[in-house]
């Protein structure tokens, strides 16, 4: 096991011209599960590339453990890597795809044929190892793939986007159990992704890049709860956050905030754990609600007027658990543009798009006039000209 | 309001059977024109056929297309040359440089091929463009210099020149075949064989070439009926008659002179000599279409 180092990390295309990755710096632990995400064409599989020895590094370091490995070859740097096809040499076995490396190092045939039958006994393939990678399922060659990372016990384990071939149950199923294999083993792993489910639910961190910039790195609970700047905000979350301007009004603690023609009373809670606020009154700032803190007011007992809206439903999802309803409100939004977002559904000019998550007891219709119940106390600020977050 | 839909099934069957007549007229055209076609391409050969099974005096004597006496006479005299010199020998001296250009072609331009498809070096791109404008030269700029060459260091009358040079990844166009299809290959796998920990020779050893399979038996197939076929060559590096291959052989029935010529051997031998070839092709003909297919010359 080893702590995966990243000082400065930075990779240049067209002699610096474009910079896929840019100094990107993060500290992974011995035994860490650190989940890369970010929209296509962030940077993030370059740097996990870079990690593995098979990406030129233009600038910056790279630690393994207590090695600077920059200049060291990749079967020199004791990392496995899964890749996003699996890369299974489709002419041998199972045996001879997880053996490969053993073979490559030399290692004992007797040897070979321990860790091998090892590795499939934990991955739950002995019954397919005279199988070829053709002869198996995805499920069954995404599992091979793992065997010919872990059989090498490797201080690391380095994975770009194993489960995008999957299916939606397969990559469910996978998903778990990438995750509990990683914790049995505790080998420091470095995950890429484009899909924040799979971010949120394995890493201990996530690290959430943008245009090859490191954005925030935090746990998912915080990344999620306590985003950095609008587009960490936007990103994380499904549905995306709604963000709109809003004018802060009042002063000290009796803060209230102006969005369309309504004014939404923020708590003491509110400003006492966002105490930069202050600074911001009389200012325009943007301001982020999550889908789920959005609530329908006919299913509550009793909702605080002050902070219910009206609303058009404009489009109704039903996912059986819960209801995902477009409502269109009279507010400025805010245009947050994440590749991954999807473009604003408009009912008219003067409103924009608020998407809520109603409990399965609400029996919105569409077209139907709404009252909504805004949670103030889980509301997100930010800086209006930075995007950055207002916390204290 | 709502209309009532009606329609006459009659109709709709009378109309479907109209349009399957005349698609069937039409195949029944296009397949008349193409066996005539065929008939006048396959003309020549059916006539060689029956010639070598008719006795040598009748085979420009008797008009019919059909032999009226039958005869496998033509085939014994054409086997036994003259002398004790038979055509075993000549097909043993065809199959050994075909054995030996086909395992040099495969292990020389699967190496050059694989260094261009998957390695990065100084003036690789130079290089390849060298390597395939050697592919545009015509064979008669190369072959007096060639000659002289080999005639130098004393080769002439032996089959290194027509081997040595398959070793050396001499066919530019396989080793263009194979760059292509290695090119098609994930690089993903070399990647993963990287971090596995496998060197270049591992790497083209146990990942590339058994993937490349089926350009590997398109190279194979194609040297074998290059070579089996190559009359010029071997006829100006292959002097002595012990040393003669099939296609070279060939040329003895014949008296350039105006003397006695035996056509009958000649037919008879080249009816034999075709049969390696078309077993061959047939042979590997799935592997060879694979592979073709696969690099996109179909």
């Amino acid at each position: 096991m080893a702590s995966v180092t990243l000082q400065n990390l930075t990779k240049s295309y067209a002699g610096g011209m474009l910079r896929a990755v840019n100094g990107v710096s993060i500290d992974v632990e011995d035994g860490e599960f650190l989940v890369l995400v970010g929209p296509s064409g962030c940077g993030k599989s370059t740097a996990l590339r870079m990690i593995a020895g098979l990406e030129e590094i233009t600038d910056g370091a790279v630690w393994i453990g207590d090695d600077f490995v920059n200049d060291v070859h990749p079967k020199d740097r004791d990392i496995a890597m899964v890749f996003q096809s699996y890369a299974l040499y489709p002419h041998m076995s199972v045996y001879d795809n997880i053996a490969f490396p053993l073979q490559m190092a030399k290692l004992p045939k007797v040897e070979v044929d321990k860790r091998v039958h090892e590795a499939a006994r934990i991955l739950e393939l002995e019954a397919y190892l005279k199988r070829r990678p053709g002869q198996l399922s995805g499920g069954q060659r995404q599992r091979v793939a793992m065997g010919r990372a872990i059989v090498r016990k490797p201080a690391v384990f380095l994975m770009d986007e194993p489960l995008s071939n999957l299916d939606a149950k397969l990559r469910v199923q996978m998903r778990a159990e990438i995750a509990s294999l990683q914790h049995r083993l505790g080998v420091t792993t470095v995950y890429v992704t484009h899909d924040q489910v799979e971010a949120m639910t394995m890493g201990h961190r996530v690290a959430l890049l943008k245009d090859g910039v490191l954005q925030q790195v935090d746990t998912p609970t915080n990344i999620y709860n306590k985003p950095r700047n609008t587009f960490v905000a936007a990103f994380i979350g499904s549905p995306t956050m709604n963000m709109y301007w809003a004018m802060l009004e009042g002063q000290g603690d009796a803060l209230g905030l102006r969005l369309g023609s309504h004014v939404f009373h923020l708590p003491q809670s509110t400003s006492s754990s966002h105490s930069g606020l202050s600074r911001y009154a009389g200012k325009q700032i943007i301001v982020g609600i999550r889908p789920e803190d959005v609530a329908d007011a006919a299913t509550m007992s009793q909702p605080e007027a002050v902070n219910c809206i009206t609303a058009q439903v404009d489009l109704v999802e039903a996912l059986g658990s819960d209801i995902i309803v477009h409502l269109g409100i009279d507010a400025k939004a805010a245009e947050i543009r994440s590749s991954d977002s999807l473009d604003e559904i408009k009912s008219d000019e003067s409103k924009s798009r608020c998407v809520a998550r109603f409990t399965a007891k609400s029996n919105v219709r569409l077209g139907q006039m709404v009252t909504v119940l805004v949670d103030t106390e889980r509301m997100h600020f930010f800086d209006g000209e930075t995007g950055e977050a207002i916390h204290a | 309001m709502a209309t009532a839909k009606t329609y006459d099934p009659e109709l709709l069957r009378a109309e479907r059977r109209r349009r399957e007549n005349l698609r069937r007229l039409k195949g029944l055209g296009l397949h008349l024109l193409l066996i005539g076609l065929l008939c006048i391409m396959l003309y020549p050969v059916i006539w060689m056929v029956f010639s070598a099974l008719r006795p040598e005096a009748e085979i420009f004597g008797d008009m019919g297309f059909i032999p009226t006496n039958w005869t496998l006479d033509n085939f014994v005299r054409g086997w036994q040359l003259y002398g004790n010199m038979t055509f075993t020998q000549f097909y043993v001296n065809s199959f050994i440089i075909c054995a030996l250009a086909i395992v040099g072609n495969l292990i020389a331009c699967s190496m050059a091929a694989y260094a261009f498809a998957r390695l990065e070096f100084r003036g690789k791109w130079i290089l390849f463009a060298v390597m395939l404008g050697t592919m545009m030269l015509p064979i008669h700029v190369q072959l007096i210099p060639q000659y002289i060459f080999f005639l130098n260091i004393g080769w002439v009358n032996t089959i290194l020149p027509l081997v040595v040079p398959k070793f050396l990844a001499h066919d530019a166009f396989f080793i263009f075949l194979m760059v292509q299809f290695m090119r098609s290959l994930p690089n993903e796998l070399e990647q993963a064989a990287v971090v596995d920990g496998a060197n270049y020779w591992q790497r083209y050893w146990r990942i590339i070439l058994p993937l490349s399979m089926p350009a590997l038996a398109t190279t194979a197939v194609f040297t074998f009926i290059n070579t089996y076929n190559d009359f010029f060559s071997q006829l100006i590096y292959l002097t002595d008659t012990s040393r003669m291959t099939v296609p070279v052989a060939l040329r003895l029935f014949l008296d350039p002179s105006g003397g006695a010529s035996s056509f009958g051997g000649l037919f008879a031998m080249v009816l034999v000599s075709i049969g390696p070839v078309l077993g061959f092709f047939l042979a590997s003909q799935r592997l060879l279409t694979k592979g073709i297919a696969t690099q996109g010359f179909k």
